[in-house]
């Protein structure tokens, strides 16, 4: 029935594309307003991210890591959207979304000790204005909705972003906080990174919808589809969805067409039971670094230095804030117990005492 | 003072601190305009305006996912669930987000959020509406979980939820809404969570209960007291935590001691009760500790709630059996 309308439908939501995968322009029209200074920067970051990723996956093998889900292959989508927010705007963040947390100014430290499970990870500095990732997926759609409303009666300028992937699109949670912001008309902007598979399932088995975006359609809110592998894409996506927030025109809904080189988490998911080797290569020739650093090679911003240079800093970085987190002091059940409540209940209080008499601390 | 029923009280608390504080949000489905399908909020919406009271869409766990948010950005959000059976849509928002916030942000983040719902048996409602689902909650942590008895304890309560730091249920019983009415105080009050009242003072046997099974359990200590039998009534009125240094004083001072809840026997929290009176006072117990619970089944069709709903007969009975062990 209705094949046109569907087809129809899908046009509306044409892939936003600026950079081919050699790193030509092909989109002059849509190029975001960004300075070099800003896109070195952006290049920068991704280089800087893809290294703590390999590292992360070789010191989660150590055991020097807990839980960790790889970002390698998402980092424009990651990171060129980040990088479209204000200092001041909200970040709330899937378990994925780790780099997005650091870059909007979380120390890296404390997602490492997130990642081994210590409650001083989950301590965001009061001026970095993130949530905890979040497990549930789709969870942070509502409340990212809830943040935004609150700006908006704060007369804020600012605006909370949401980030999940394809798999989060089948939750009411997702459907929940759209609608809710489409009808508050919040400053909100929610970034599905469209991978293609949500742990073993192919999109294809989440939805008969041709694209993601299109589902901002239900909630009467604006949907955009990008290439996620091309970074100045999902820029431009992205500055132009905060622009129509903090101008009062309400939340919009990016699709980022993206993929993850690894396994989905490193508690021993494997993903060649799902995925072809055919098709992990031709994403591999999506690379965003690839594109984008041929794109600056070519402008004189970006050199084999650059590079060299931004990697040992990684490096460094990664090994100095592996030393901080291993400082965290052991954690205690009164430590947690103290947690739970601004004023411990009598329960709590009881429970407090007998801890406190027979601490269990392993280290 | 002024006679109102709990409803009224209901309203008065929350209009009472929504003048006190800027920040306390009131939103749900119809709670606005309408005034809330009880009439909870009735005038709230006209006098604070649409930027403090408002509507919603119809999806509960959208409306606890916008409170977290709302904490976030500094507001008290007062969240309501139309009815208590609804509160499985919600689950998650409740249960796995703003009672976890706190913790899950070491401490840096909180939700001051209260969530009003009504729930309880007698007034024959459709399915799925007055279902006993406390003992739910009485499983999880970071959240505290109140259920006045009468009009006083409704206002003095609710003030103390709102100001409450970190999420607190207050559960509204939809019999005692308008059954009677008592002397409340026109001034704001506040009655410390956590803490039971003694209803009816007595030395033969301690009656502990909840919601609207503590006015069965007066009229059932006024008979019992007709046969020389001098019962003393709890009124637990936060369920989570429980207050059990008063039930363990009680308890020691009668040595018999009835657990009495609308929720069906594996429902509730009775079981929760007994476990901590065998912890605490198991030997100054002269009987098993009996209850008067629901039977194991779902809630009944409405045409069934007579036979089903415990009652001031059952209480009766379960004391005498108790005291005659």
């Amino acid at each position: 029935m209705h094949a046109r309308n569907l087809e129809q439908r899908a046009e509306n939501f044409p892939t936003l594309q600026i950079l081919d995968e050699q790193g030509h322009l092909i989109n002059e029209a849509a190029m975001p307003d960004i300075s070099d200074a800003e896109m070195k920067e952006l290049m920068r970051r991704m280089v800087y991210t893809r290294v703590w990723d390999q590292r992360a996956l070789s010191l989660n093998r150590q055991g020097r890591l807990g839980f960790y889900a790889p970002v390698a292959g998402q980092e424009a989508s990651m990171l060129a959207s980040e990088f479209a927010m204000a200092k001041e705007d909200w970040l709330l963040p899937s378990y994925r979304d780790i780099p997005q947390m650091v870059w909007h100014g979380l120390p890296l430290y404390k997602a490492f000790l997130y990642s081994r499970g210590h409650y001083q990870g989950g301590q965001i500095p009061a001026d970095v204005h993130t949530l905890t990732p979040q497990i549930i997926i789709a969870a942070q759609c509502t409340q990212t909705t809830g943040i935004a409303l609150g700006l908006k009666k704060r007369g804020r300028k600012n605006v909370a972003f949401s980030y999940f992937g394809d798999g989060a699109t089948s939750q009411g949670d997702f459907y929940e906080g759209l609608n809710f912001a489409g009808v508050y008309r919040v400053p909100a902007v929610f970034i599905c990174q469209n991978n293609r598979f949500a742990i073993s399932v192919p999109v294809e088995k989440q939805t008969a919808a041709s694209t993601l975006a299109q589902k901002a359609v239900a909630a009467g809110i604006k949907g955009i589809q990008t290439d996620g592998m091309d970074p100045l894409a999902v820029y431009a996506a992205v500055k132009e969805a905060r622009e129509r927030a903090v101008s009062g025109l309400g939340p919009t809904l990016i699709e980022n067409l993206t993929y993850r080189y690894g396994p989905h988490t490193m508690a021993g998911d494997d993903p060649t039971r799902y995925r072809t080797k055919e098709m992990t290569t031709e994403w591999e020739k999506k690379d965003p670094l690839v594109r984008f650093r041929h794109f600056l090679e070519k402008l004189g911003l970006w050199s084999g230095e650059d590079e060299e240079r931004t990697m040992a800093e990684a490096k460094e970085d990664v090994a100095a804030a592996l030393k901080k987190a291993d400082q965290a002091p052991a954690q205690k059940v009164t430590d947690l117990l103290k947690l739970m409540f601004e004023t411990p209940t009598q329960n709590i209080e009881e429970q407090l005492r007998e801890y406190g008499g027979r601490e269990r601390n392993l280290k | 003072m002024t006679q109102m029923t709990m409803i009224q009280a209901i309203t008065d608390a929350m209009r009472t601190e929504m003048k006190r504080d800027d920040n306390i949000l009131l939103f749900g489905e119809d709670v606005a305009k309408n005034g809330g399908v009880f009439r909870a909020t009735e005038g709230l919406f006209d006098e604070f305006g649409e930027d403090r009271v408002f509507d919603t869409p119809l999806a509960e766990s959208g409306i606890g996912g916008l409170a977290l948010g709302l904490s976030i950005q500094d507001y008290r959000p007062v969240m309501e669930i139309q009815f208590f059976g609804f509160v499985f849509e919600a689950m998650d928002s409740v249960v796995s987000q703003l009672a976890r916030l706190r913790y899950r942000s070491g401490g840096t983040l909180h939700a001051p959020v209260t969530i009003r719902s009504p729930f309880g048996g007698g007034v024959k409602t459709p399915e799925l509406h007055a279902d006993n689902l406390e003992g739910l909650f009485y499983e999880c942590p970071g959240l505290k979980v109140v259920i006045p008895s009468n009009p006083y304890d409704a206002k003095g309560l609710l003030i103390s939820a709102i100001r409450d730091n970190d999420p607190v249920l207050f559960l509204e019983h939809m019999k005692l809404y308008r059954s009677f009415r008592e002397e409340v105080p026109e001034e704001a009050y506040s009655i410390e969570l956590g803490k039971a009242r003694i209803a009816k003072e007595g030395n033969d046997i301690s009656i502990i209960t909840y919601g609207a099974m503590v006015r069965a359990s007066l009229k059932a200590a006024g008979e019992l007291k007709k046969e020389n039998i001098d019962a003393e009534v709890i009124d637990l009125r936060t369920i989570s935590p429980l207050d059990v240094e008063t039930l363990t004083s009680s308890i020691r001072k009668t040595g018999y001691a009835v657990v009495v809840q609308e929720a069906q026997k594996q429902a509730g929290i009775a079981s929760h009760v007994i476990a901590e009176i065998n912890d605490r006072s198991l030997l100054y117990l002269e009987a098993p500790v009996g209850r008067v619970t629901a039977p194991d089944t779902v809630f009944p069709f409405a045409g069934a709630e007579d036979v089903w709903l415990p009652n001031e007969r059952d209480i009766i009975d379960k004391v005498k059996a108790t005291l005659s062990f």
